[in-house]
Formats: C-alpha cells, sequence, structure tokens
C-alpha cells in the first residue's frame, strides 16, 4: 500500500491538476466522472487523468488519502478539490476557474 | 438496497437539528439524491460538510452506487 500512496503524492506533487476518474477523459466510465471533466474541459486548463479502473489498489487508496470515500476526486495545486458535486457548484458560483487558472499560470 | 429513512436517521443522528431529503433517484435503492441543512456546517467548507455527511453514512457508502449530495449551513 505505502508505494501506491507514493504513486499518488508524486502525481498531485508533480502535476498542477489531477482528476482520478473512472475511465478516460475521452472514455469516462461514469456519469459523476464524465459531468467533471466536461468542467475541466469548459475552463480548458490542462489536466492530469488517473484512470482508477486500470489501477484497482490506487482506486482504494485514494480514498484513504483524502478521506473521501468516491470518485471522480479532483486535485489543484496539491490540495483535494472535491468530488463531482463540489467540482459543479464551485463552478456554477465561478470559483473553479481561477483556482485552477491562477495555479497553471503560477507554474 | 439501501431504504431513504436509514439515511436520513443516520445524518440526523449526526447532525442535530438537520434538515434532510432524501430522494431514490431509480427506486432501485442505490441512487440517491442527498440535501442536508445544518447548523452544524456553519463556517465549514464544502468538503467537511460533505465529509461529516459521508461520515454519518459510515458502511451505507458501500451499499450506495451513486450519492448527488447538497450541503448548507441553514
Amino acid at each position: 500500500m505505502a508505494d501506491v500512496l507514493e504513486e499518488i503524492q508524486g502525481e498531485i506533487r508533480d502535476n498542477k491538476v489531477v482528476l482520478y476518474m473512472k475511465g478516460t477523459p475521452s472514455f469516462p466510465m461514469c456519469g459523476f466522472s464524465a459531468a467533471t471533466v466536461k468542467v475541466l474541459r469548459e475552463i480548458g486548463a490542462p489536466f492530469k487523468a488517473v484512470d482508477v479502473l486500470a489501477e484497482p489498489e490506487k482506486r482504494e487508496a485514494i480514498k484513504e488519502y483524502s478521506n473521501w470515500p468516491t470518485i471522480p476526486q479532483l486535485y489543484v495545486d496539491g490540495k483535494f478539490v472535491g468530488g463531482c458535486d463540489i467540482v459543479r457548484e464551485m463552478h456554477g458560483r465561478g470559483e473553479l476557474a481561477p483556482l485552477i487558472r491562477s495555479a497553471v499560470q503560477a507554474a | 438496497m439501501v431504504n431513504p429513512d436509514e439515511i436520513r436517521r443516520r445524518i440526523e443522528v449526526a447532525l442535530p437539528g438537520a434538515r434532510v431529503e432524501v430522494a431514490d433517484t431509480t427506486g432501485a435503492g442505490d441512487h440517491f439524491e442527498v440535501q442536508v441543512a445544518a447548523p452544524g456546517f456553519a463556517g465549514k467548507g464544502l468538503v467537511e460538510q460533505h465529509q461529516l455527511v459521508y461520515g454519518a453514512l459510515g458502511t451505507l457508502m458501500h451499499e450506495i452506487h451513486a450519492l448527488s449530495l447538497r450541503t448548507s449551513a441553514s
């Protein structure tokens, strides 16, 4: 379990925007993952997608890492932002785009 | 097969004074929309509010396939 947690820490540290999801951005395998990808594409910032269906051990480890029981999970600038509900709620209030753009531009 | 009343009960126990609405969106007992307005959320961010609800639901989370959650402090 330790190495998968290290792998997660590396992914979150080395990428400004990381989405742990079911499937891939072009072939999401769950409605919530697809809706989150849609929001990120609307914002237009690059993001690293991690398909937890392809890595079952990581699918469980990420839930422990963030104390969040579901997938998808979005991380910006090393911090957990939320799942689909929170991403959509923040986007609806116009809070997500500035958060992501400032993180990406700061790179 | 999760009973909506059980979802409501666990949240009300964990968050005194909460107003909880639970909708089974497919009738199959595993896709739910839940709204929680709780004084206990005041001053907490959305992530923390949702974590409090997930914590209240505990093991039920393993039986719930899809949970759409909206929370607010009032």
